[in-house]
């Protein structure tokens, strides 16, 4: 430890933020060594995106900032904004969340780039630009002096990510700062930018601060960890150390709440309760209330954060934190991990289960249209072209895709339950094509829809009272009925029925996405539709939802379409996958066959960019890296959509080339009567 | 069960299987319990007493003169004085007070509910409906409504207040319409409304439901500026010798009439102004109120629940 002191590049010393009066971080600690890779994890207000804007001093006026945070020995805190200018991007760059709008949408990449070089150093405008050009080659932008004169929006998220890490590293900083950099890309982009980030550090051996919710993400990337909770840090230690040996029951909570890629079934440990409001804090520790090991001692004194002097940098805040090192216990054996009964799946051979959904050839363009007056089709968007799907009673299908896969466009058409413009839609063994309205309105009973972001699918002007008998009173269900069937919704996702007079914005997120199944399951459907259902969730709360799901289903023999781009909680949570891409089915299948032995290379690839939360796993893996981005969806290719970023396709002897370029692939089996089929020439490839 | 409770605190006992309170109920509850509401609804309710009731205590009738007392200041005999012809200025002023409370609150109505209908439908219809309704608006809009008015309203002579009423409603509504329009189309896209189609809840039922409430705020503020607004227009007309006209009169025709000579004989128009600034102030408190209580997350309008132990801090800001 004291030889490592100079050495430390950044130190952080009792960082205290308050807004108005409210802290926002408590009292945070970290040091950081030059070249290494600090991960900071924490949920949504945990302190960890506050904490790294504080090191570069772009919090807002109204937030106060205390302590100190020391960069090569130079006091950065209350430094006057001038010589803050000179830090910023020269010594410390930031990589920001979201790459669109941390462009400015009026110019174009290059000269964004060259002002971040100009800035700090002492180059004409052709080095500049030639220096820039460069750059976007390294982070692997195609045709970078075409990129240079691009406008933000022209490029895709990932693209807009890569340039973004391109100007953080235009000056050859010591430090990068990466807040949430991949959380808004798919997880094929994701692992392109993570290997990015990576080649950066390595050209220019600056240290990387990485904050991130995902464990996964930082199981991959850091050398050290810092748990974030409740504005604090609760843990910190070299990443395999932490994620071996957790020292703090809110550290083992997160590793047993996150669903795994490579295990399925069974519950997740949620961790109860949620965060607490940091306005109002009890006192003792903050994590105490949703605490299965707590004591009395833990109520009265917030421990610190102290390590046993032969713990080599393995430092804990909680009182515990001894035995839970000896004992290393299993987090399922200190959290309460609710009872799952088998579903209706488990115990019924799938051929003896009537249909829910059938899907066949599902089809659906948006005109592209031009001119304000008189509008005219110039092109076409085939949003989906030849969706396959197939969901039997009391089984869940995990449906997969990136964005712009024509997943949500797919889940529309079906809950319209009009004629679809090509294929066959059928419901229940009813044709959605035959129905006239008073049918079509009878079936809406049966499929009912979860939407992702709980607060926009809620009403704010409602009682949830009244949004849970929307449905009912929607369906001409009696006033006695609807009375009575409230509270018993209620208590069925784990809610207090006496909480029914409240409005949704009283309730906590993982509550209000309970609030929302509630509404869903009103009517008894027969199909829940779950369109990413816990994405907007932090992870403990996540794993709280899951269960409820597997409960539900197991209870009312529900079948579930589950729509989601994270494929740990698809392969946790789903029988069987259909993997989606450009519109279409690629894959599908058995979730253990899909998942063990993917026959479709895009599939693979998808497999292999999730991050796994297991430090050693995580590194011994090998990754398949997809080239570039998903096609436009405007035009229609012949042959098969996916050979221009196939890694087999591109492998393959240029003799057998003609096929994939010549015949669109159909869905096959690999083996007669297996349940898993594959829209691939080469499968075995 | 309990195990999977991860959120709520406590399973709760069965006992509890009241029938919860439905919006209607929450929304009453609580604007009766918000102060503002009960003193507006109260002023609101002296000031129809006092209208309806005024006339049968003064000896004085609002069109006889009293050639004895001229532009006579607040006394024993005439208590608002009397103006230039000798008529008493407290018979005067209830029966106009008589004529704006209605034409002012049914006015304001009607606009309203016009225009949030017409808005509401516009904008979740969209396609022909909403170019027919928009239209409708644009063509209501460039029309020359005074000249209008001046024109229906010889022919509507017989049919009374009513119909007047009606013709200032029907030229006050078209600008809250469109406001109404916008927000609609943007509410539209929000997740609930899609979520309620999804349900199979009829459109009119969503606009009622979902649209109306969201745009609330706004249709309540605009409604309390209306009442004022219709009382003020009715002024302009019956200057001009349509609407109310001699010898009755209105707040308006005294404000009209009084607003020269307020320096020199303030009896003729401090007392009519003050009960139409109270009038419109009561509207204000009542909108007030019912803006508070439709909207959940108001602060003034909260319920003092606060005991209820659990956070709900990650929602609330």
């Amino acid at each position: 430890m004291t030889t490592a002191v100079e050495t430390d590049l950044l130190t952080v010393s009792d960082l205290t933020v308050d807004f108005a009066g409210v802290p926002a971080v408590r009292g945070v600690d970290l040091r950081l060594r030059r070249g290494e890779t600090l991960g900071i994890v924490g949920e949504s207000g945990s302190g960890k995106s506050v904490t790294s804007l504080a090191i570069l001093g772009l919090l807002p006026g109204t937030a106060a900032v205390s302590g100190s945070v020391k960069l090569d020995g130079r006091e950065l805190v209350g430094l006057p904004n001038k010589e803050l200018s000179a830090i910023r991007g020269r010594k410390v760059a930031m990589v920001f969340q979201d790459p669109l709008s941390a462009f400015t949408p009026v110019y174009r990449i290059g000269d964004q780039i060259v002002e971040a070089l100009r800035i700090h150093q002492d180059l004409d405008r052709a080095a500049a630009r030639k220096r820039a050009a460069e750059l976007l080659d390294l982070v692997g932008i195609p045709s970078p002096d075409r990129a240079l004169d691009s406008f933000p929006h022209e490029f895709s998220g990932g693209m807009r990510q890569r340039a973004m890490i391109a100007m953080a590293i235009a000056n050859d900083p010591d430090i990068l700062l990466a807040d949430e950099p991949t959380t808004a890309l798919d997880v094929t982009i994701q692992a392109q930018v993570l290997d990015v980030l990576r080649t950066a550090q390595r050209e220019t051996g600056a240290a990387l601060v990485l904050v991130s919710h995902d464990l996964g993400v930082i199981a991959g990337m850091a050398d050290r960890v810092a748990v974030m909770y409740a504005g604090r840090v609760v843990e910190t230690a070299g990443v395999d150390e932490l994620f071996a040996r957790p020292q703090h029951p809110y550290t083992l909570g997160l590793i047993g709440a996150v669903p795994r890629l490579d295990t399925s079934g069974g519950p997740l440990v949620p961790i109860p309760g949620g965060p607490p409001s940091l306005a109002a804090l009890p006192p003792g520790c903050p994590f105490a209330a949703r605490c299965p090991l707590a004591e009395d001692r833990c109520r009265t004194v917030e421990p610190e954060l102290l390590g046993r002097p032969d713990a080599d940098g393995h430092l804990a805040a909680c009182v515990r934190s001894a035995e839970l090192a000896e004992r290393a216990p299993a987090p399922s054996e200190v959290y309460p991990v609710p009872e799952v009964a088998p579903a209706v799946a488990d115990t019924a051979v799938r051929e003896d289960r009537e249909p829910v959904l059938r899907v066949s050839g599902l089809t659906k363009t948006f005109p592209v249209l031009k001119g304000s007056v008189f509008k005219r089709k110039v092109g076409e968007v085939y949003a989906v072209d030849g969706v396959e799907l197939d969901i039997r009673r009391g089984e869940t299908l995990g449906l997969v895709g990136e964005s712009g896969s024509g997943k949500s466009t797919t889940l529309f058409e079906l809950l319209h339950l009009a004629k679809p413009e090509a294929g066959r839609i059928e419901l229940l063994g009813q044709d959605t094509a035959q129905l006239d309205r008073a049918s079509a309105h009878r079936l809406r009973s049966d499929i009912q829809i979860v939407f992702q972001d709980p607060m926009a699918s809620l009403d704010p002007r409602m009682p949830i009272s009244d949004i849970i008998a929307e449905p009912l009173l929607a369906q001409g269900a009696a006033r006695e009925l609807i009375a009575r069937r409230v509270p018993e919704l209620l208590r069925q996702v784990g809610l207090e029925p006496a909480h029914a007079s409240r409005y949704p914005h009283q309730f906590s997120g993982g509550q209000r996405q309970r609030i929302s199944i509630a509404r869903a399951l009103a009517v008894s459907p027969q199909l829940l539709v779950l369109d990413e259902p816990v994405s907007a969730l932090d992870v403990s709360v996540q794993a709280g939802v899951l269960n409820l799901l597997q409960q539900l289903k197991a209870e009312l023999g529900l079948a579930y379409l589950f729509v989601s781009h994270d494929l740990s909680v698809i392969r946790h949570l789903s029988d069987r996958v259909s993997v989606m891409y450009l519109g279409r089915t690629v894959e599908a299948g058995a979730v253990d066959a899909v998942f063990e032995q993917p026959r479709h290379p895009y599939t693979r690839a998808l497999l292999s960019a999730v991050p796994l939360p297991d430090p050693a796993a995580e590194r011994n893996r090998t990754r398949i890296l997809l080239a570039g981005d998903p096609p436009s969806p405007t035009e229609r290719r012949t042959g098969c959509p996916f050979r221009a970023r196939c890694p087999v396709y591109a492998a393959l002897p240029a003799t057998r080339h003609a096929r994939c370029e010549t015949e669109t692939p159909v869905l096959t089996e690999a083996a007669p009567g297996q349940d898993h089929t594959a829209a691939c020439h080469y499968p075995e490839a | 069960m309990t195990t999977v409770i991860a959120e709520s605190s406590i399973p709760a006992p069965a006992v509890e299987d009241a029938a919860p309170a439905g919006r209607l109920r929450l929304v009453l509850g609580k604007m009766l319990a918000a102060r503002g509401v009960l003193v507006g609804a109260v002023i609101v309710l002296l000031l129809f007493l006092l209208a309806f009731g005024g006339p049968f205590l003064t000896p004085w009738n609002y069109v006889t003169p009293d050639y004895l007392a001229i532009r006579q200041p607040p006394s024993g005999q005439h208590w608002f004085g009397t103006n230039g012809l000798g008529q008493d200025v407290f018979a005067q002023t209830v029966r106009g007070l008589q004529k704006s409370l209605i034409i002012g609150l049914l006015v304001a109505l009607f606009s309203t509910v016009v225009a949030s209908l017409v808005g509401a439908c516009a904008g979740y219809f969209g396609g022909w409906t909403d170019r027919a309704l928009t239209f409708l608006v644009d063509l209501m809009l460039v029309f020359p409504s005074f000249l209008i008015i001046t024109i229906i309203s010889p022919k509507l002579r017989g049919a009374g207040w009513i119909a007047f009423v009606a013709l200032l409603a029907a030229f006050n509504w078209m600008i809250t319409a469109r406001v109404v329009r916008s927000m609609t189309r943007s509410l539209k896209e929000r997740e609930f409304v899609r979520a309620a189609e999804f349900m199979g809840v009829r459109p009119l039922r969503i606009i009622v439901r979902h649209i109306l409430p969201n745009v609330a705020s706004f249709l309540i503020t605009d409604a309390t500026i209306a009442v004022g607004a219709a009382v003020m227009s009715e002024t302009a007309l019956s200057f001009f010798g349509f609407g109310v006209r001699a010898p009755d009169v209105s707040l308006g025709t005294l404000l009209a009439a009084g607003t020269d000579q307020a320096p020199v004989f303030p009896w003729l128009f401090y007392f009519a102004a003050a009960l139409l600034v109270l009038f419109v102030l009561a509207i204000n408190l009542i909108g007030d109120g019912l803006r508070d209580a439709l909207d959940p997350t108001s602060e003034g309008a909260r319920p003092p629940r606060k005991s209820r132990t659990r956070r709900t801090s990650r929602s609330s800001k």
